[in-house]
């Protein structure tokens, strides 16, 4: 006869555990269930408009003109803004946190990379409207003096700070990818005469080039996102240009800014719903991307 | 093989020192790049103490502003962020843990699992300003909550929520696996064990993860513009349906639409709202320093 495998437990227990994990599974799943109701208000909110306003107006739009006898809503103008910002920042950011990364996981002594690290994210800890003020109180003058400016509200002073503010995710994630790469490598590399210098840029760097990649975009996934920092010191006016010296509108701006004074249901407050729903198709796609190098990188 | 002639060697021996000269030089060149990136964190503190000390006093934080914000304090910004922070937390921890717990414990490799873990991904990739549309359209206006500390908890909280996911799942799964085999074995039920056994153990990774998520809303704007926050009031919230003054807010209100501000002012608030999210970001570092020196010796 088989042995009967009993179980003697007291069934209350085994009943609790598997309601338990019920429980905790359905807590489990509100992060979807929050990521479907975010898009689900965000179209509901942003769909009266596109009622009113043709989608191609909209997206090729070059006129943003919210409050005026003769309404624009064209996203273009806030678009570029967002754009010129984010390439002045990723122009800043980008050697800055390479070779910060490459410093803290590559040269320096074990003591000073812990010091650097905690430093890193001190840094990446100080609020968005703490730079914003800044920004607006101390760097406007300073840029102002140095270009020769009417103004110190540009996408420039915006592009600094929002680097400075990308640094932290940028060094740290790129600085993960670089120490999970193998020893070996390094050593391989080293063993066959070449200098640590040689050693780092030909071997270590591109073994974790996915990695850095990922960095990269969710650095730069923050900066698009970033609202008070670009409010505070664009200068605000919507206008199409790529030079970093003037004044920009960004699209986060636009909302934070003017959500604030218009009022509930008119075509100006879903309008700026429609700006919330590009921007955060926008950064679904760059997290995606990065999610992409960071898998194609665990390969 | 030729033998190495006395010049080949000499040669090699001044291109390894030009190697080494160049070495040393972008390596200094990297350092460099460091110190430049954490400047602006030692500029503005310098910036922020120098500016803004003169006007820290006992009345600066006991007292509300007053003529039309161009003196006074900030304390009902201070209770109002106060509020927020206790308000999300209750939102975000409770959930979040759970959450954590699931994918750590119980959730098996799928399609499910794999959603989730997307999910919590985006979720922490979505703007802060998006959040706070959200939170417009689903609290204040659907809901019908208004613009109230409760709405603004709410949208913060789901803000934080994958930051305490990730957190706790990372401590719950530096629990080591042989803690959760004891349990079993003395005949603990799975979910006995988790409670017992992998929550305390992983309690101060969760810790961590909730003083960074507490140190985010207190800083973070763009959420409670439409959802929590009150440009001016006199008094103290009464109910959670109120609207509040918070303290970023209150900076970002006297730096751009407060005509003839005392300066003193708006420095003394970006420092009082600096140091305490500065604070609670040193204390999380502590702490998790000092639970990777606890696993490092291999102890409990």
């Amino acid at each position: 006869m088989a042995p009967r495998v009993v179980d003697s437990r007291p069934r209350p227990a085994l009943r609790q555990g598997r309601r338990a994990e019920i429980v905790l599974a359905g807590l489990a799943s509100l992060s979807l269930v929050v990521l479907g109701l975010i898009f689900l208000f965000l179209i509901k909110e942003a769909a009266p408009f596109f009622r009113v306003y043709p989608l191609g107006r909209f997206l090729g739009g070059t006129e943003w003109r919210p409050v005026s006898a003769n309404v624009r809503f064209g996203l273009v103008p806030l678009l570029s803004g967002t754009l010129v910002v984010t390439a002045g920042a990723a122009l800043i950011a980008i050697p800055l946190a390479l070779g910060a990364a490459l410093f803290v996981s590559e040269v320096a002594p074990r003591r000073l990379r812990e010091f650097l690290k905690p430093c890193m994210e001190l840094l990446a800890a100080i609020p968005s409207v703490v730079y914003g003020f800044f920004g607006l109180v101390v760097l406007s003058r300073w840029l102002q003096g140095a270009f020769g400016l009417h103004s110190g509200l540009t996408a420039l002073n915006a592009s600094i700070l929002l680097a400075v503010m990308a640094l932290p995710t940028m060094v740290t994630l790129s600085e993960d990818a670089l120490r999970a790469v193998p020893d070996s490598y390094r050593n391989a590399s080293l063993a066959i005469g070449a200098s640590r210098l040689e050693t780092i840029l030909h071997v270590t760097l591109p073994a974790a080039r996915s990695g850095v990649a990922a960095a990269i975009m969710l650095g730069l996934g923050r900066v698009i996102g970033e609202t008070m920092t670009v409010l505070m010191v664009t200068g605000n006016a919507p206008q199409i240009t790529l030079s970093l010296l003037d004044s920009v509108r960004t699209m986060t701006a636009t909302i934070a800014a003017e959500m604030a004074e218009c009022a509930w249901g008119t075509p100006h407050y879903h309008a700026l719903f429609a700006v919330g729903l590009s921007l955060f198709l926008i950064t679904f796609l760059i997290n995606g991307l990065a999610d992409t190098f960071l898998r194609r990188g665990a390969k | 093989m030729a033998p190495i002639s006395e010049g080949t060697a000499v040669r090699a021996a001044a291109r390894g020192a030009a190697k080494r000269r160049r070495q040393a030089l972008v390596f200094g060149l990297f350092g460099a790049l460091v110190f430049c990136a954490l400047a602006p964190l030692v500029i503005i503190l310098i910036y922020l103490l120098a500016g803004g000390l003169p006007a820290i006093s006992w009345e600066f934080l006991t007292r509300g502003p007053s003529n039309m914000m161009r003196s006074g304090g900030i304390f009902p910004a201070l209770v109002g962020t106060f509020l927020l922070v206790l308000g999300s937390s209750l939102v975000a921890v409770p959930l979040g843990v759970a959450g954590g717990l699931y994918l750590s414990e119980f959730a098996r490799p799928g399609p499910f699992t794999r959603l989730i873990r997307l999910a919590v991904l985006n979720l922490a990739g979505v703007p802060s300003v998006v959040y706070g549309l959200f939170g417009l359209s689903l609290f204040v206006v659907f809901l019908k909550m208004g613009v109230s500390v409760l709405a603004g908890s709410l949208t913060l909280g789901v803000m934080v929520l994958p930051i305490i996911i990730s957190a706790t799942e990372e401590a719950a799964r530096n629990v080591p696996a042989s803690h959760r085999h004891a349990s079993l074995a003395l005949g603990a039920t799975k979910w006995t064990t988790v409670r017992h056994v992998v929550l305390p153990g992983a309690m101060p990774g969760i810790l961590t993860g909730a003083i960074l998520a507490v140190s985010r809303v207190a800083g973070e704007t763009a959420p409670i513009m439409f959802t929590a926050a009150a440009f001016f009031l006199p008094r103290l919230p009464t109910s959670p349906l109120d609207p509040v003054m918070a303290l970023p807010y209150h900076l970002y209100v006297l730096s751009t639409e407060v005509a003839r501000a005392d300066p003193r002012l708006r420095t003394g608030t970006a420092l009082v709202l600096v140091t305490l999210v500065l604070l609670s970001n040193l204390l999380a570092i502590v702490l998790r320093a000092r639970m990777r020196a606890r696993q490092g010796g291999g102890g409990v």
